[in-house]
């Protein structure tokens, strides 16, 4: 029976979901056996570890630096005077005291930098000026040595502006290498694309701490006899290079998502290969991988803590440092999570910010 | 809608000469002889894997031939990147899965050869990509992104896309084939509408019913060879080889 004339149905709403506190606690928490059984028992845990925690680390710690009010409180509350005595020592290493404003202000203004970064509208050739100045100024700043600065050698430079340009450094001077890297990995080129594979492969199968060691030695090597090079330098380039392989690779596999006919559409319009990989590939190889890649700049932001194996004090070197005092050592722990809290900040800040850039790139490339 | 041949004797604007290729073992084009004139219109049509796709994708060096010689625009094709790409600006082409650049507007598909390849101003290269738009009926998409557009939408953006470098050869490949039954035809009537302009095109399609009324000639391809080229008309009423014969039967059978 189809009758002839089409006879349209109405579009009507979907059934809506039952509202109210008691549905939705029932929905999220008790749903099923399993889920309530699990409901509980993470309840119980947080009953049986929550007070003593909070105990610890709020109702009897010593806020204040007094050492003996600490000493009292061993055992039973945190002494979180230890940040209190020694937070410009972690926080700025064996830099001068008295100079200190220099390596804060450098940092702010590298933390700004970073910050800005992050806009997509700022991603133009210029961004690569604003950073040489930012890091020049940085370095000017620190250095001293001129403008009625006094002179500060780099093996003073510590605590957690050394452990900001170091990952800053690798990671800004790491990304164009890697996309060098990567495309000269995908080369037409037989030299080019071996170059680059041996390079990749190479860096990325020994530890950090070995380039680390393979820098600091072989580099003076290779410069004429007499010239020296700042252990700093030796560490940034050992760092940039490490990041710079492991990126590579990450990239590649973007690179490889793309579809074939978008290179074939590019090259069919006549454009160069600068202009495609500039134009079609990378917008879109790069917008796949930013998960990965922030991975990678997560990872190399820790191994920036490796560095104090060639006597470079960065935030945990620096702590390290101010745990040396005999009176303070026993309350590692508290330094240790102060410590520990500045990197979290700033990874949960790169997760979040990866997150919501990946849903910003996306515009157009997924079917609404 | 009426189409006037080509004047005869006017200059070959492809022109392939004993051109053999090979993917690793497999001989793909064998011994090709094709030329073609300026404003002639060509459809290719042939089994599957008989080579016609590989055969248009030599003229703008999307395939590299390995013997022969093969003429666009009086270039010869060769490991030379500057002819190769004189030869693509002069040569544009319509692909089987449309390939725009999806992460670009319908309207940034279209300035960004001009621009970067032509060296036309932003002003300029927009302008003239609006009126390609236009041309195939399609300017209001302008702002969106290719993949919020039908994929018959779609192949339309691809053509005024290969349009806007004012190119002398368009080559379709296949580009109705992965459209949607009902979306077919509007990509068609661009297409005739193209051939009516004088724009020398070569279309590998199994629109039969295109080729017919578009096509100065067919040429039925297999096993890699050129096996029988005629006028349209004579080519589908009377087909001489036993193969285009057979072809011919299963296509036009329904």
């Amino acid at each position: 029976m189809h009758p002839a004339v089409f006879i349209p149905i109405a579009a009507r709403q979907p059934p809506s979901p039952a509202l109210g506190a008691w549905p939705w606690i029932r929905r999220h928490f008790f749903d099923g056996l399993a889920n309530s059984l699990l409901t509980l028992l993470v309840l119980a845990l947080l009953v049986v570890a929550l007070p003593p925690l909070l105990n610890w680390a709020l109702v009897h710690a010593v806020v204040q630096a007094d050492n003996a009010a600490c000493r009292a409180a061993e055992g039973v509350g945190a002494c979180w005077g230890v940040v209190a005595e020694k937070g410009r020592l972690i926080l700025f290493g064996r830099y001068p005291y008295e100079e200190q404003w220099r390596p804060l202000i450098a940092s702010a203004l590298l933390v700004l930098l970073l910050i800005v970064s992050c806009l997509r509208r700022v991603w133009r050739p210029a961004l690569a000026w604003a950073w040489v100045g930012v890091f020049t100024v940085f370095y000017g700043l620190m250095k001293g040595d001129l403008a009625g600065l006094t002179a500060v050698d780099t093996e003073r430079w510590g605590g957690l502006p050394l452990t900001l340009l170091l990952s800053s450094v690798s990671l800004v001077v790491a990304f164009p290498l890697a996309i060098l890297l990567a495309l000269g990995r995908q080369s037409q080129l037989p030299a080019i694309r071996t170059l680059c594979v041996i390079f990749i492969e190479f860096v990325r199968g020994v530890p950090l701490i070995s380039v680390l060691f393979m820098v600091s030695f072989i580099l003076p090597l290779l410069m004429p006899q007499g010239a020296k090079i700042d252990v700093l330098v030796r560490v940034l380039i050992g760092m940039t290079l490490f990041t710079a392989a492991y990126l590579a690779e990450v990239i590649r596999g973007g690179l490889q998502a793309l579809p074939k006919g978008q290179m074939e559409a590019a090259h069919s319009l006549g454009l160069g290969y600068w202009q495609i990989q500039r134009k079609i590939v990378l917008p879109q190889a790069l917008r796949l991988v930013v998960p990965a890649i922030v991975n990678t700049f997560i990872g190399a932001f820790k191994d920036t803590s490796l560095v104090t194996i060639v006597s470079l004090y960065d935030l945990t070197g620096a702590l390290q440092l101010a745990l040396g005092d005999a009176d303070w050592r026993k309350f590692f722990i508290e330094g240790q999570l102060f410590v520990a809290a500045i990197y979290f900040i700033a990874c949960l800040a790169m997760s979040r910010y990866s997150q919501w850039l990946e849903g910003h790139l996306n515009t157009g490339t997924r079917r609404q | 809608m009426s189409i006037t041949p080509p004047a005869p004797n006017t200059p070959a604007v492809i022109e392939f000469s004993k051109v053999n290729k090979w993917f690793a073992d497999f001989h793909v084009l064998r011994d090709i002889d094709l030329s073609v004139a300026r404003g002639e219109r060509i459809v290719i049509c042939g089994p599957s894997g008989s080579g016609k796709s590989t055969l248009i994708r030599c003229i703008n060096r999307l395939e590299e031939h390995q013997t022969g010689c093969l003429k666009v625009e009086g270039v010869e094709l060769s490991d030379d990147v500057q002819a190769i790409e004189s030869v693509r600006r002069q040569v544009g082409m319509v692909f089987q899965q449309f390939n725009l650049f999806p992460h670009l507007t319908v309207l940034d598909n279209l300035t960004l050869a001009p621009m970067w390849v032509g060296k036309l101003p932003k002003a300029q290269a927009e302008e003239r990509a609006m009126q390609q738009l236009r041309r195939v009926r399609i300017a209001e998409q302008a702002h969106k992104y290719p993949l919020q557009l039908s994929g018959g939408q779609q192949q339309r953006v691809a053509i005024a896309r290969a349009l806007c470098l004012t190119p002398k050869i368009m080559l379709f490949d296949e580009p109705t084939s992965a459209l949607d039954p009902e979306m077919i035809n509007e990509v068609l009537e661009v297409m005739v509408e193209l051939a009516s302009q004088g724009i020398t095109m070569v279309c590998v399609t199994h629109e039969m019913g295109f080729a017919r009324q578009v096509a100065d000639r067919v040429i039925f391809m297999d096993e890699g060879q050129i096996v029988e080229q005629n006028t349209a008309a004579a080519f589908f009423d009377h087909p001489q080889n036993e193969r285009t014969q057979d072809f011919l039967s299963k296509i036009l059978a329904h």
